[in-house]
């Protein structure tokens, strides 16, 4: 058997299909948990800090019950992790191989940054009676701060892969490899900082939610409302930057990347004061987007500061190098939710500013908890705003997706297992989570089958 | 350079195995938990590892990382070449950490939790089995590529490990990690019952890495490439190797059935990195027998002199931090101590 034997057309082209399926599911599991494994700590360390200071017995209670709910979720973030390092390879050696020796250094880097946090998350978790007060919030500040920079590391990779520098191609071989320039493109920028006030803000939510939905059920149980009060003392500040943040992402993407942004607006003709779209469907065939409600001069202004700039349609560029249709939904996606969660800080804190609380109404409660999974699935389409966006490049204009994909053939069984897989643990992981939230501190003692 | 890196990897992939594999060893003997301490000796394993294994686990993830920074073909033509045992050993990899925590953290009641630490059980199992398929694969010489076409793989998909020898290895891999599991829970309780049952298991599990070492040694000749074979056995350092490594085990056996466990802790380490080190170094100059070696595979310069100098200034902070892991750990059993809680 012959791996590179002469396989149909067809056959690779479905091949490609399955494999970059399966690298967006498993990177689009990971993301969640990783998220969390940044964020999460941080909230834990802010609940510990109030207890030293305060002494309140409610702090303590909380912390421990946000590090149990962590413990879980890191440990799946490490599992699917350690599947995306090998998937990277096992689905696409062509891009390893090339890639490897230009952004292996941030993976490598990263490489610590996950040795630290895992070190510092068995000493947070298993330490409470063996290392000092003081030295456990140091772990767990370490953890926080390791999570943090795991992600700028991983980031930067994906930076290159946008924008790639660093390297020189001859005769298809990658030679005068400079890995500091590589890492160091300015695409990252935008895209560290995006991520990690994503991180925050969509972890937070989540978890305000959670404790929204007790005090929806038992209003006025104090440990929840500290917990809620700790929780979105972190959304409020993210979710009012955030646009303001991927405003400066989107003049990132239209100066790098103008064909992305074309897909991502649905622009297809080149001018002048060109619109921003909300909604409608881009049309290939007839190369325009019908149905979209259109505000004049806004796109230019919003990507060049400048009513009358001209924005590139994707009819300048190649047909064949054209991103599929989805980006420009899940655009659209990211960034309803994301004035979603904007408007709720916005209430939120005025709320704070004139009487130093946050609301008290049911309304509020059930506002936070709709907004829940909202951070989440922002951050879902943010990814394939940028990841599919960027195709058929896996290296933009460097190396085609196709020409990086395994050899391998049957990749659809793969695919199917691992998504089975992710399936199963996903109702493992939220069936697991709801019975630690239905024991949470501070609730009367639920009939479960435990007697 | 690509030396150094070569070196850095196979210490890499020694403190993997003494410390990760021990993990996976630990989670083996949760399988056969027996006798009237059934329970204790299953808390026992999920609370040595508890505080420790995510940490023992990023030294694989540094193995990967490092390989296809330095020797990007290698990777790739690993990654083809034993695409099937490498995802089933990530399936495995999952299972074993998500059914750990969901073992320790779920309140669904003891059939839950059991059911949890079955799949936590044969997980551990099956991994280090994977694990040794792959290693035994690359050492057999049975992946041919052809490094003047970029790296082209030419052997199949299951060729190259589907064959008697890796799968000695494996469980060769599978019993040595076992064995290291048994020596290192012995200190992990102050109870003489517990105790003596894992000075057992520690017993029997060495047995069985004498049997597979056999096996393993007289396999390794079906269909292996033949100056490789040479090599592995051949060479006068091999030699040295195979003659410490038994000198080790010997000295290990000795101290378990004497109950030295402090000593024996340490010489059961050690057996297993001098069995790790040994199979690295026989295999230079190859990465990947016979076609892919430490030199045609190597990234250019620039690449592995800013990763060295990244490693060393890694490392300056990985070892207090793991250092301070270990003592606050390793030193007294946390065992007695978190079950009462
Ligand atoms: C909580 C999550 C979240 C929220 C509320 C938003 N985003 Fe976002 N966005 C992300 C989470 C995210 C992300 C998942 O983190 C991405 C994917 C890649 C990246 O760097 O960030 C992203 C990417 C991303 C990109 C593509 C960058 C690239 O291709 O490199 C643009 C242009 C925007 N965002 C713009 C916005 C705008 C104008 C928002 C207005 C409200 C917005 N985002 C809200
Ligand atoms: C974590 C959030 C991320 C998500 C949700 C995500 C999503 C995706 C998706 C959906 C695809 C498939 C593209 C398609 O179907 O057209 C993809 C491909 C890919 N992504 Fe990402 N991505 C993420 C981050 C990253 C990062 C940080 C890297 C870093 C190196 C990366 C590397 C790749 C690679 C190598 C491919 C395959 C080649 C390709 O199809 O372009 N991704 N990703
Ligand atoms: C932008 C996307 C990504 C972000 C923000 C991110 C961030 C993180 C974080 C914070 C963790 C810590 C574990 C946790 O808290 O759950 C983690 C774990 C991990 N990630 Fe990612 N990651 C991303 C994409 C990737 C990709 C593309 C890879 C692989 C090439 C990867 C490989 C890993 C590995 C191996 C671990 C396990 C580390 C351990 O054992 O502790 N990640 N990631």
């Amino acid at each position: 058997m012959q791996a590179r034997a002469s396989m149909p057309y067809l056959a690779l082209v479905d091949n490609l299909l399955f494999a970059r399926t399966q690298m967006g599911v498993s990177l689009g599991f990971h993301i969640i948990f990783a998220a969390i494994g940044i964020a999460m700590p941080l909230l834990m360390v802010i609940s510990e800090v109030a207890w030293l200071r305060t002494k309140d017995p409610d702090y303590l209670e909380l912390t421990k019950a946000w590090a149990k709910g962590t413990a879980i979720l890191i440990a799946i973030g490490a599992a699917s992790g350690t599947v995306l390092s090998f998937e990277l390879g096992l689905l696409f050696p062509g891009f390893m191989r090339h890639a490897g020796a230009v952004i292996g250094m941030p993976f490598s880097l990263e490489g610590f940054a996950f040795f630290a946090e895992a070190i510092f998350v068995g000493i947070y978790l298993y330490g409470w009676n063996r290392v000092r007060p003081a030295l456990h919030v140091a772990a767990g500040i370490a953890v926080a701060l390791a999570g943090a920079l795991s992600a700028v590391f991983v980031i930067t990779a994906n930076a290159w892969m946008n924008h790639p520098r660093g390297f020189r191609i001859e005769d298809g071989v990658f030679v005068d490899i400079d890995p500091w320039h590589a890492m160091t493109t300015p695409f990252g920028v935008h895209q560290i900082i995006h991520m990690l006030v994503a991180a925050y803000l969509a972890t937070g939510i989540l978890v305000a939610a959670i404790h929204a939905w007790i005090l929806l059920r038992h209003p006025g149980n104090p440990i929840h409302r500290k917990a809620l009060g700790i929780a979105m003392a972190m959304v409020i500040p993210a979710a009012i930057v955030q646009p303001a943040i991927g405003d400066f992402a989107s003049k990132q993407v239209a100066r790098y990347q103008p064909l992305k942004l074309a897909a991502m607006e649905g622009q297809f003709k080149t001018e002048a004061n060109a619109p921003l779209r909300i909604l409608g469907i881009p049309d290939r065939e007839a190369r325009e987007t019908r149905l979209a409600i259109e505000l004049p001069g806004l796109l230019s202004f919003l990507s060049y500061g400048d009513r009358d700039a001209v924005v590139q349609g994707m009819e300048d560029f190649p047909e064949e190098n054209w991103p599929p249709v989805v980006v420009h939904y899940a655009f659209q996606l990211m960034v309803l939710f994301g004035m979603l969660l904007f408007f709720l800080s916005i209430w939120a804190a005025a709320h704070w500013i004139g009487r130093r609380r946050l609301p008290q109404s049911r309304a509020f409660l059930w506002c936070v908890l709709l907004s829940g999974p909202l951070g989440m699935a922002a951050i879902e389409f943010g990814w394939i705003v940028t990841e599919v966006g960027r195709q058929p490049w896996v290296i933009y204009e460097v190396m085609r997706t196709s020409e990086a994909v395994t050899p391998m053939p049957g990749l659809i069984a793969p695919l199917i297992v691992s998504c089975l897989l992710y399936i199963g643990l996903s109702i493992a992981v939220i069936a697991v989570l709801y019975r630690q939230v239905m024991i949470a501190p501070g609730l009367p003692p639920a009939p479960g089958p435990e007697v | 350079m690509a030396w150094v890196m070569a070196l850095v990897i196979l210490i890499a992939l020694i403190l993997y195995a003494i410390l990760g594999g021990a993990d996976f060893g630990a989670g083996f003997w949760d399988l056969f938990a027996s006798g009237p301490r059934a329970r204790r000796q299953r808390d026992l394993v999920a609370l040595a590892i508890g505080p420790v294994w995510e940490a023992n686990h990023v030294w694989l993830i540094l193995v990967v990382v490092a390989l296809f920074t330095a020797f990007p073909p290698a990777f790739a033509v690993l990654s083809i070449a034993l695409h099937v045992p490498l995802a089933l050993m990530l399936l495995g990899i999952v299972a074993r950490a998500s059914s750990y925590v969901f073992r320790n953290y779920d309140v669904a009641g003891d059939v839950v939790q059991q059911r949890w630490g079955n799949v936590f059980a044969y997980a551990s199992a099956a991994t280090p089995i994977l694990l040794g398929i792959v290693v035994g694969a690359i050492s057999s010489g049975a992946i041919r590529v052809d490094p003047e076409r970029g790296f082209e793989v030419l052997t199949g998909f299951f060729a190259p490990w589907v064959r008697i020898f890796p799968f000695a290895v494996g469980f060769f891999a599978l019993s040595l990690f076992a064995f290291l599991a048994a020596v290192y829970l012995i200190r992990e309780t102050h109870d003489p019952e517990l105790q003596e049952d894992f000075r057992l298991r520690a017993l029997i599990a060495q047995g069985g890495v004498v049997v597979f070492a056999l096996i393993a040694a007289l396999t390794s000749r079906l269909g292996a490439h033949e100056e490789f074979h040479v090599r592995l056995l051949g060479s006068w350092w091999s030699w040295l190797f195979f003659a410490a490594a038994c000198v080790v085990a010997a000295i290990t056996t000795l101290l378990v059935v004497r109950r030295r466990y402090a000593l024996a802790r340490i010489f059961a380490a050690g057996e297993v990195a001098v069995v790790v080190a040994g199979w690295g170094f026989a295999h230079q100059p190859f990465l990947i027998a016979p076609d892919v070696t430490i030199e045609n595979a190597a990234a250019p310069a620039a690449t592995l002199r800013l990763l060295i100098i990244v490693l060393a200034v890694g490392a300056l902070t990985l070892f207090p931090s793991l250092y301070w892991l270990y003592r606050v750990f390793k030193r007294e059993p946390i065992f007695e101590e978190l079950r009462r809680d």
